[in-house]
């Protein structure tokens, strides 16, 4: 457990190194144990990968070593009983026909297999949200099988239409909104990744466990 | 009463303090640039430090004022009124914003502040996911904004202690604290002068200068990063972080702007040159306390200026 500095506003606890999915179960109960219990002073919470991220307003925090012995006292009652907790299983349904697999024929042709064996690697597996960031309601997954690993297209689209699936090296991710964006496309969810309007905006959450289903464009159609 | 956008400006957004708390969905900060600035002028009209105001952009606005009230100009110069100062405005009066003689970005708060739709608690415009401010967007030629058009008047004639604003300049010297890879740069990052590139924007301040060197190959995993972070992406030249950033990098992290000099960050134009210079982090929140501290007695000092 490190406490390292994220400029002078942020404090970063790491419980495991890089992007070590063992340290998930900890890295959940850490940030449970900071929301449950508020520190002064901290405005923001962010578990990401195996770290949290504890961001703070400097004038109300005491001292930082103060924040840094509050930070790690719940940390260490957090890691003392670390109890399963409910864990979120979300299932997205995907379409991969047509259009909204543009690059499906990319990633069978590059990996040698056929479109049918790419959708059934894509949802036989089960993916751990390691991080939600980069963009809003943007999951960061774990899991992709290696078989259907594809590198990033050499020229990325100037434009991705919201609830796209891609999978970029050995990630897979779902679009929230329309960007920019330089990963394979292979399918299209009808949900939506983040609304604003919803109590909790980003469909996804930090650990959860994710399937893709392979939907039709007659399914696809009927969740509009 | 509403406020007539008959001209939008080049970039003018409706912005308060950020949409602080939702980081762990990626919702980026958002608000204003130069949060100071925002804190100023909502302070000089009599509002709290976070209402919702108007941050305009290297061109400005042209606004009518269907009613009496007050506003306060803060943040660059934009020739249409004495910025750090409430103005009175008059009913049909025009305050025509032209290009910016000083800094980059300009901020207008009227009392009582805009009226806008708090969307995960802020008003702040973050127009890329088309959240907050009017409408998700940027102002156009034509838009109406409302406020409440609260009566207030300035008591007497003074001036606040400019000595509290952040040393604005066109050649600052930032302060910045060490990041994750800041050992694993060389010193050019503190010798060199750095020049902001033209494409620039909310999200980031790009500076080119000499190429910075990684010289570990270490494989980086994607992190947490905040508004004020200086990645060094793998072509050398850094980029500062600023409000519309995204919550997670993945890029080497070679130093972080202290809070209280991002608003010298976010007051450059293209063009514009600034150096970095490293203090420790204990220094860092010395002077965020000082100047928390000075923005407490400003608060109070103007509680008998305005009735």
């Amino acid at each position: 457990m490190t406490l390292t500095p994220l400029g002078d506003s942020a404090v970063v606890l790491a419980l495991g190194a890089g992007m070590d999915e063992l340290a998930l179960p900890r890295v959940r109960a850490v940030a449970a144990a900071l929301a449950s219990d508020p520190i002064v002073g901290v405005v923001d919470i962010v578990p990401a990968f195996a770290s949290v991220t504890v961001f703070y307003a400097p004038a109300r925090i005491g001292s930082y070593a103060q924040l840094c012995a509050a930070v790690t006292d719940r940390a260490a009652r957090a890691e003392a009983g670390v109890v399963a907790q409910p864990e979120r299983r979300i299932e997205i349904p995907v379409c991969y026909d047509g259009e909204f697999g543009a690059d499906l024929g990319d990633v069978a042709a590059r990996n040698g297999l056929t479109f049918a064996r790419v959708i059934e690697l894509h949802t036989s597996a089960e993916y751990r949200v390691q991080a939600v960031g980069f963009a809003p309601g943007f999951a960061y997954l774990g899991g992709l099988p290696e078989k259907i690993h594809t590198p990033r297209r050499a020229t990325p689209r100037t434009g991705v239409p919201a609830g796209t699936v891609g999978i970029g090296g050995a990630q897979t991710g779902v679009y929230p909104l329309a960007t920019p964006g330089g990963w394979n496309l292979i399918g299209r969810t009808p949900l939506k990744m983040f609304d604003a309007t919803r109590a909790e905006p980003a469909l996804l959450r930090f650990g959860d466990r994710v399937t893709f289903r392979a939907i039709g464009a007659g399914e696809f159609a009927a969740w509009k | 009463m509403e406020v007539i956008v008959h001209r939008a400006g080049m970039l003018t957004t409706v912005q308060d303090l950020g949409r602080s708390g939702h980081r762990a969905a990626g919702v980026p900060l958002a608000g204003a640039m130069d949060p100071f600035a925002l804190r100023v002028a909502n302070l000089l009209v009599g509002n709290p430090e976070n209402a919702p105001a108007l941050e305009f952009t290297l061109r400005g606005p042209e606004l009518e004022f269907s009613a009496d009230t007050i506003v306060a100009l803060g943040g660059g110069d934009f020739g249409a009124g004495a910025p750090w100062q409430p103005i009175e405005v008059a009913a049909g009066m025009r305050l025509k914003f032209a290009n910016a003689k000083t800094g980059c970005r300009g901020y207008l708060a009227i009392a009582g502040g805009f009226e806008i739709a708090r969307v995960l608690g802020s008003a702040s415009t973050y127009a890329r996911a088309a959240l907050g401010g009017h409408e998700g967007r940027a102002l156009r030629d034509g838009d109406v904004l409302h406020a409440p058009g609260l009566d207030r008047h300035v008591v007497g004639r003074w001036h606040i202690d400019e000595r509290i604003l952040p040393s604005y300049s066109l050649r600052p010297t930032v302060r910045v604290v060490r990041g994750a890879q800041g050992g694993e740069f060389g010193e050019e990052f503190f010798a060199a002068a750095f020049s902001v590139s033209p494409k620039s924007d909310r999200m980031g301040m790009r500076l080119t200068g000499p190429a910075l060197a990684r010289t570990s190959t270490a494989e980086l995993v994607s992190r947490t990063v905040v508004p004020g972070t200086i990645q060094v992406p793998p072509d050398g030249q850094p980029i500062v972080l600023m409000a519309d950033a995204q919550t997670i990098g993945g890029y080497p992290q070679i130093a972080h702007v202290t809070c209280v000099d991002l608003p010298l960050v976010a007051q450059l134009r293209p063009g514009d040159t600034l150096r970095f210079r490293e203090v420790p982090l204990a220094e860092a929140h010395e002077l965020t306390i000082a100047r928390e501290r000075r923005l407490g007695m400003l608060h109070e000092g103007l509680s008998q200026k305005l009735r």
